[in-house]
């Protein structure tokens, strides 16, 4: 294992304090927790958003915490859920009187943690609401999983609920706006390495040279499928083809698009990709309305990519382009 | 039996060293259908349990195994650490103020342990998880408490083993794993694995005692 780091168990604690010593004008560490706040916590008035996870995600959560997005970005062990005393506390750190959305990847670990957190928060009288983001199209919904998971479509979630909350929506209303992202979100992703967790010290599956994983998740567990390596044009064309097929889509639809790198692939690969998913979208009448291509929510240092489709209406439009200043996404 | 507040420290302690040593084993196990922390989280876990539990010998049982809970709740993470740390919350609530332990107790404990576990995680028999080591393990305990201790607590080891390996046959249906679908066929469940240490942790050395 070849990785830039000192010690496999403070990473996390290491790359926090890094990163606030970088964005010093836009987020703090609470001290003694692993928890990035924006500077000015708690904005007195305003819903406070929290998300969180696993580290290893990176610039997910946190680098999404500042105006316009996340008051709190809670960081677990590498793709690891965070505690629940530890989300506690981002929650009475960022509370403004209007309540606090959690907004969670559906994941066991971490919807139970949430869960928690968000019970210890309400018997200390915190109006407490949450939503579940499972935006990933390659888990079957069925009963026979705990439902499909989340991964970058949470971005989206990140983006508008944040929007919301900060031109004074009430905890009801923010959250009634992200569970619509929630409804109309759809992702996929695939990789062509699996990633190595650093207290793991090899990586959890491995891949032949000529081989990828379709229907990857984000934390190095194995897609759906194993197939041969294929063009990218190949790759984007079966992705979309799941993707498309899980809402109905209507000639004249718009779309925001997000092709996210999953933290060892070139922009030039990703840019690449979103030439095919812009041509797929233009043979089905569906207009592009925005894109992001880029790094959101990565898996350490997998090379692969996931893409993300947002149907969209007037109110979301309106909250996508609204203005938002985090480390990690800025917006005029 | 009785198990005495010094003695619930040692049983903690044998589990730690347990998990501990079989730290590799079970991160393999969840390498295959997890996401390979497992063996990794739950050390951690239980190696800080011992440090906050060390000195707590004058106190009663129940606030051990609470203080084990919560322990387990703020360091472990990931499913293994609401699961496990409610179970152990749990079962300090059967034996609040309780100096010691018996044989009776100890069932309660199981019973108490396996609703918080199944509460908290949604999960029933047969979805290759820890309730699969777990809920057998009870079911025998029960039906053989009258043959006296010893009897029931390898009768319900048997059991808990039996569930444990049944894992490798049957289709993951929560947590990550489930996401495999049929391709988590043929792997032992990692919670399932780690149940059975701590359950035959305490049946040694609780049997002939």
């Amino acid at each position: 294992m070849k990785k830039l780091i000192n010690n496999p168990e403070f990473v996390v604690e290491e790359m926090l304090q890094g990163m606030v010593k970088a964005y010093p004008q836009y987020v703090k560490k609470l001290e003694g927790y692993n928890v990035i706040v924006r500077k000015d916590a708690p904005v007195k008035g305003k819903v406070a958003l929290v998300s969180g996870g696993g580290s290893g995600h990176e610039p997910s959560h946190a680098g999404f915490v500042g105006k316009g997005m996340l008051d709190a970005g809670v960081a677990g062990n590498v793709f690891t859920s965070p505690t629940p005393d530890q989300i506690f506390e981002a929650i009475k750190a960022v509370d403004g009187g209007a309540g606090v959305l959690l907004i969670i990847k559906n994941y066991t670990g971490d919807v139970m943690n949430f869960e928690m957190a968000g019970e210890m928060a309400q018997t200390e009288g915190i109006n407490v609401a949450s939503v579940i983001v499972n935006d990933d199209v390659a888990v079957e919904n069925s009963t026979y999983t705990v439902g499909r998971r989340g991964i970058a479509g949470t971005v989206f979630v990140h983006k508008i609920a944040g929007a919301k909350a900060q031109a004074g929506g009430t905890l009801e209303e923010v959250k009634a706006v992200a569970e619509k992202v929630i409804k109309n979100v759809r992702s996929m992703g695939m990789a062509l390495t699996p990633c190595i967790v650093p207290a793991a010290g090899k990586p959890n599956f491995t891949l032949a040279d000529d081989e990828m994983e379709i229907g990857m998740g984000i934390h190095g567990e194995p897609g759906t499928m194993r197939t041969k390596l294929m063009k990218a044009d190949e790759v984007v064309d079966h992705l979309m083809s799941k993707i498309l097929k899980d809402l109905p889509y209507n000639s004249g639809d718009e779309v925001a698009v997000m092709i996210n790198g999953l933290g060892g692939t070139p922009l030039m690969e990703l840019f690449i990709m979103n030439k095919r998913v812009s041509e797929i979208l233009d043979q089905n009448g569906i207009k592009v309305y925005k894109t992001f291509v880029g790094e959101y929510m990565t898996s350490l240092e997998m090379a692969g990519g996931s893409i993300t489709l947002l149907k969209l209406d007037d109110e979301l439009k309106e909250l996508l382009d609204a203005p938002a200043d985090t480390p990690a996404f800025k917006q005029l | 039996m009785p198990v005495t507040a010094k003695e619930l420290i040692e049983i903690l302690r044998d589990i730690y060293e347990n998990i501990s040593a079989n730290k590799e084993y079970l991160t393999q196990l969840d390498s295959a259908i997890g996401d390979a922390d497992h063996g990794i989280n739950l050390t951690k876990g239980f190696k800080s349990v011992m440090e906050k539990i060390e000195n707590m010998g004058d106190k009663d049982c129940g606030s051990i195994l609470k203080t084990v809970g919560m322990t387990l709740v703020s360091t472990v993470g990931g499913a293994s650490g609401p699961l496990y740390g409610t179970a152990f919350m749990r079962a300090g609530q059967v034996v609040a103020q309780k100096t010691s332990i018996d044989f009776e107790d100890y069932i309660k404990i199981l019973e108490a342990a396996l609703d918080g576990i199944k509460t908290r995680g949604k999960a029933e028999k047969g979805e290759k998880t820890i309730v699969d080591t777990l809920e057998p393990a009870i079911e025998e305990i029960k039906i053989n408490k009258d043959k006296g201790k010893d009897i029931a607590l390898e009768l319900s080891l048997k059991a808990a083993e039996k569930g444990m390996e049944y894992t490798k046959e049957i289709i993951a249906k929560k947590g990550r794993a489930s996401y495999l679908g049929e391709r988590s066929i043929g792997h032992q469940d990692p919670g399932a694995t780690s149940c059975y240490i701590i359950l035959k942790t305490v049946a040694d050395k609780i049997l002939k005692k």
